[in-house]
């Protein structure tokens, strides 16, 4: 079924009783020419553009829990594309580009809104760095803007712009860069896949992978074995423990990311913005709560809630930057398992079984990258060959010393 | 969390910095090992979900090196210990 204005209109005249349910429940067939394991934003984009772009048929999605339950549901739900490096900033701005285009895509209101990021400048080395990375944006046929303190005033007035320690001094923009209904882009992607034939099988755990001379055979789960040509993983998060069931160990930990939400406020914030001096951001949503989020927890953690202290240190941040926010009450904090890779960067590979893939390593920026990271997959799946945008993301990139760090960190999964 | 100290007693998990799985402290020797063999040490890691013996620093304290044993799906820390002691009863620094 096609949602329209018009469908509405004649749904509203008739009762309502011509919806019908958005995708299908089947049952899983004992064979697939591709198995994607994991039914999360990544995994459910990569089913739909592999049948819509890729032309590819008999394709499943295993899901352990059910749809959209993992991290594409716990995020702070902005998209961007403002890296600073070659490898990542191509591929962030193909995401970007599709974003703008989703909805009419895959016919589901995503809420796309490109209300603008704006990452603001607390010293005059911060002010070299940001300065370059718009630049460097720009050259990838982004859009950045560099904003002074008082065209900063006049969008917030109420931010600390005199804080002793860190005051503004201005900002990086990204007018194209906003917030996406995150649900709703599980939800649109699960139904664009279903439409086109795509298997979406839920209550369904990856159990085992069945791997005979190199090559895969299918994997075992929870409702039996699934035989498969090619298997696709892309369960952020979880990716070791899947993997694991190859034999092999990825160069990542996993750690928890805890997200908040106010209470419902009257318009404030009609952008998303970042604190420059410490790690705080903050977007609105349209129910009125502020969204915000700071650093990850710092262990390794598969709990899907974090600790206090990381809290008091969001709020800390909070309130340096706009300190009225001191009497705003926290309604619901959250965490959500990120794969933290070892230079901060994802990985969409072949690994050296046959037939099996890898889409993994996101870190806490994987859902900005939902879109192209389905398409790179699934053209990385269809073709053997990786997506134009895609190339660095490459499992040996560590051995080789192409490290593709924007933070400049190494090796410490914790501080990218 | 608590990390329960062999020395200090209990101390907040916010005294500590956390570096990762204990392997770490088992380097291969840098003129003898392969490309392959330091690679898998400084990139690849277990990432068990369950009992995780990892190194944490008491930076804000007696700056010593702790090998802590965590589940790293509760959070539940079950045994910790100095991480010189762990390494001694490998045999190494006699």
């Amino acid at each position: 079924m096609r949602y329209s204005g018009w469908r509405i209109l004649k749904e509203a005249l008739t009762g309502h009783k011509g919806w019908t349910a958005a995708w299908r429940d089947p049952e899983p067939q004992p064979a697939y020419d591709y198995i994607i394991v994991g039914g999360g934003g990544h995994g459910l984009a990569t089913a739909y553009y592999l049948a819509k772009e890729f032309k590819q048929a008999r394709i499943a999605v295993l899901e352990k829990g059910y749809l959209g339950g993992g991290n594409v549901g716990r995020n702070t739900t902005i998209i961007r594309s403002n890296y600073l490096l070659d490898g990542n900033e191509p591929f962030y701005e193909f995401s970007l580009k599709l974003w703008e285009g989703l909805e009419q895509d895959f016919n589901y209101n995503a809420m796309v809104s490109q209300r603008g990021i704006l990452n603001l400048i607390h010293t005059d080395g911060q002010r070299d760095a940001f300065t370059r990375r718009g630049n460097s944006m720009i050259l990838h046929g982004a859009d950045a803007e560099y904003l002074t303190r008082d065209q900063i005033r006049q969008m917030y007035p109420f931010l600390n712009f005199d804080n002793a320690r860190f005051p503004i001094k201005g900002g990086l923009a990204q007018r194209r860069g906003g917030t996406v209904r995150h649900d709703a882009v599980a939800w649109g992607y699960a139904r664009g896949a279903d439409m086109r034939g795509v298997d979406l099988i839920q209550n369904c755990e990856v159990t085992g992978m069945r791997i005979e001379g190199g090559r895969i055979l299918g994997v075992e789960t929870s409702r039996g074995f699934i035989g498969a040509k090619k298997v696709g993983v892309a369960v952020a998060g979880s990716s070791s423990r899947v993997m694991a069931h190859a034999g092999m160990r990825l160069p990542m930990e996993s750690h928890v990311l805890q997200a908040f939400v106010s209470e419902g406020l009257k318009p404030l914030i009609d952008g998303v913005m970042t604190f420059g001096a410490g790690h705080f951001y903050v977007s609105q949503s349209d129910k009125g709560g502020l969204v915000f989020g700071g650093d990850i927890d710092g262990y390794n953690s598969y709990a899907q809630r974090g600790n206090l202290p990381v809290i008091e240190d969001v709020a800390e941040g909070g309130m340096a930057l706009m300190p009225m926010i001191g009497r705003a009450r926290l309604l619901r904090t959250w965490g959500g398992i990120m794969d933290m890779s070892m230079d901060g960067s994802p990985i969409i590979d072949k690994t050296h079984i046959d037939g099996l893939y890898f889409n993994g390593g996101w870190c806490y920026g994987g859902f900005k990258a939902t879109p192209a990271s389905g398409w790179c997959f699934a053209h990385l799946l269809a073709t053997d060959t990786p997506h134009k945008t895609a190339t660095a993301y490459r499992f040996d990139r560590f051995l080789k010393g192409l490290m593709i760090d924007e933070k400049g960190q190494g090796n410490t999964p914790n501080l990218h | 969390m608590i990390i329960n100290h062999p020395l200090l007693g209990p101390r907040d998990a916010q005294e500590f910095v956390y570096l990762g799985d204990a392997a770490l402290m088992n380097r291969p020797d840098g003129l003898t090992a392969s490309l392959q063999e330091m690679h898998d040490y400084a990139y690849l890691r277990d990432n068990p979900a369950g009992l995780h013996r990892e190194l944490w620093y008491h930076e804000q304290g007696d700056r010593s090196w702790l090998v802590v044993t965590r589940n790293t799906v509760t959070h539940e820390i079950t045994a910790v210990e100095l991480a010189r002691d762990v390494a001694r009863a490998q045999g190494r620094s006699k």
